[in-house]
């Protein structure tokens, strides 16, 4: 549905995409997670026909996106990063602007919004300007759905969402995704991640690997204890003194520790910690999260180019 | 951790009609890592602004670090520091001239100021980067230098909104590592996120649903009290 073939993207010497492919199936809930100025943005601005690439090609349902441009932007819709209704407009006449402007009307695509419309109907006559964060974002995919469009691109649209409002989010697009549309959705939580059916780590320009987050996580074989002790801040600082120490992260309630060529054991561990005087200690080798995966492949791409 | 630095009693702030924070009263101690979550619109960015001497009370009775936030605004701005993801540094000033004009600001001696920005520079490995437009440096390097910055004068307190919002999940947790280091030497820090998994870094954890203090207490016994796992299924069961 999504093909990408070799793009690049300069701005002046800023390489902002390092000759990216890839492709998105039709009907999937494809992810392009990665950190601010990872590029991501900048590849959606290009498959939506906003921005020329530097060289390569790409094809939406089989449109081309410099020949086609306006063919595209029919069967697209777009939800950028940034807010971009009319402020000044009504909720209602937001929603009414897009659908004129795409040559339809609000009554004859309803069925696609409602579930997600319905909650912010009640402030239909309120200006756009005015709503909360979470409203705001719900009129955004409705605004970017009007038209039904084939494929949907959406720009960290969770970004600065709180925690309860994210999952519900998420729930709206699995939904969308039964209606037979294709989501192209970026992100920069991990967690996120592992609700796309394929996603694609993206870091400084390039593709780190693109796969079900399942496959990424299986393919990844380093051993990794967590371990937990009363002071997070000693332990932390403990654990990074240890000799054989490769990387040491706090994760949520425990430290994520992975040991040069993973010779580390789990024994070894409670015992240097033992030594150092921490109290309720706990070491235990875990399975790997999405995280992790991710953490490990960005620190090894980054000292790979500082070499 | 028994000395209080922030005391809270019957905060309450009304717009109009609208009670954005419904009578909060809580303590912050000297030292803590104190979250303080809650779901966008649930008050927190209204709290914020009044403990940092810029909104004032409907009423209630709130001191901050030792002042009065009805009589002693100005002495509260001078002993706290504020990040937030929206604002921290200026991007057309270069590395020191955002520490100089933040140092200058605060009153601070252009002895101290060099021999601080000094030390500062090095342990931030900004040393050749110090001329440089703050616009062109990556995200992770302008936070931890906006979080240097806000600490420059050495508050009693640190106001973090949202700091880490957008970064990878290996600068975000570097972020905390400044954020670890900052609460060891004696700062208190009052922190905002949507990020669960930071909420377990604190020492205390808040959360916020439509203008009230919903939980407060450790992320250990938060998890205990409401049977969940992480912090996430603790947030979800309060604020959905």
């Amino acid at each position: 549905m999504i093909t990408i073939n070799n793009i690049s993207k300069s701005y002046n010497k800023t390489e902002a995409l390092k000759d990216i492919s890839l492709n998105v199936n039709r009907g999937e809930l494809f992810g392009l997670i990665g950190a601010d100025g990872a590029g991501k943005t900048t590849l959606m601005r290009i498959v939506t026909t906003l921005l020329l690439p530097d060289s390569g090609e790409a094809k939406m349902d089989g449109l081309d996106i410099k020949k086609d441009f306006k063919k595209i932007r029919h069967i697209i819709g777009y939800m950028p990063g940034r807010f971009s209704l009319y402020q000044d407009l009504s909720v209602e006449e937001n929603l009414q602007f897009f659908a004129t402007v795409f040559g339809t009307t609000v009554e004859a695509n309803y069925d696609l919004i409602r579930d997600i419309y319905y909650q912010i109907e009640p402030f239909k006559n309120r200006r756009a300007g005015k709503l909360s964060g979470g409203m705001k974002q719900k009129l955004a995919l409705s605004c970017a759905l009007i038209h039904k469009p084939k494929i949907l691109v959406l720009d960290e649209p969770t970004t600065g969402v709180d925690a309860v409002s994210r999952k519900e989010f998420w729930e709206m697009l699995k939904k969308l995704q039964q209606k037979d549309i294709t989501i192209l959705v970026s992100t920069p939580y991990m967690d996120e991640a592992i609700l796309c059916d394929r996603v694609a780590l993206l870091q400084n320009g390039q593709i780190l690997d693109v796969d079900s987050p399942t496959k990424i996580i299986e393919k990844f074989q380093r051993k990794i204890f967590q371990v937990r002790s009363d002071n997070m801040y000693q332990l932390i600082s403990d654990l990074r003194k240890f000799e054989n120490a490769e990387s040491v992260f706090a994760f949520g309630q425990f430290v994520h520790f992975t040991g040069i060529n993973d010779s580390v054991k789990a024994d070894e561990l409670d015992k240097y910690l033992q030594s150092l005087g921490h109290k309720n200690i706990l070491v235990e080798k875990i399975t790997p999260g999405i995280e992790d995966v991710f953490m490990e492949l960005m620190e090894g791409s980054r000292s790979f180019q500082s070499q | 951790m028994t000395d209080k630095i922030i005391s809270v009693k019957n905060l309450v702030k009304k717009f109009g009609t609208f009670t954005a924070n419904d009578n909060l009263t809580f303590d912050v101690y000297k030292g803590e890592i104190f979250g303080f979550l809650g779901a966008n619109g649930a008050g927190k960015t209204t709290t914020i602004r009044i403990l940092c001497g810029l909104s004032s009370p409907t009423s209630g009775e709130l001191k901050v670090a030792g002042f009065d936030v009805y009589r002693d605004a100005e002495k509260i701005k001078k002993n706290i520091g504020y990040m937030s993801q929206k604002f921290s540094l200026y991007e057309d000033l270069t590395v020191t001239e955002n520490i100089q004009l933040f140092a200058g600001i605060y009153g601070i001696s252009r002895k101290v100021r060099k021999e601080k920005e000094a030390e500062l520079l090095k342990k931030l490995n900004l040393e050749e980067a110090k001329n440089k437009l703050i616009g062109g440096l990556p995200l992770g390097w302008k936070q931890k230098l906006a979080f240097s910055v806000a600490i420059f004068h050495d508050p009693k307190i640190v106001f973090l909104d949202e700091p880490t919002g957008g970064v990878d999940p290996v600068t975000r947790r570097r972020f905390w590592d400044l954020i670890y280091e900052a609460a060891n030497n004696g700062t208190t820090i009052f922190v905002t996120t949507h990020y669960m998994d930071e909420a377990e870094y604190c020492n205390r954890v808040s959360i916020m649903d439509a203008g009230k203090i919903e939980a407060l207490d450790t992320p250990a016994n938060l998890k205990k009290m409401y049977n969940a796992k992480d912090m996430d299924e603790v947030f979800v069961k309060i604020a959905r």
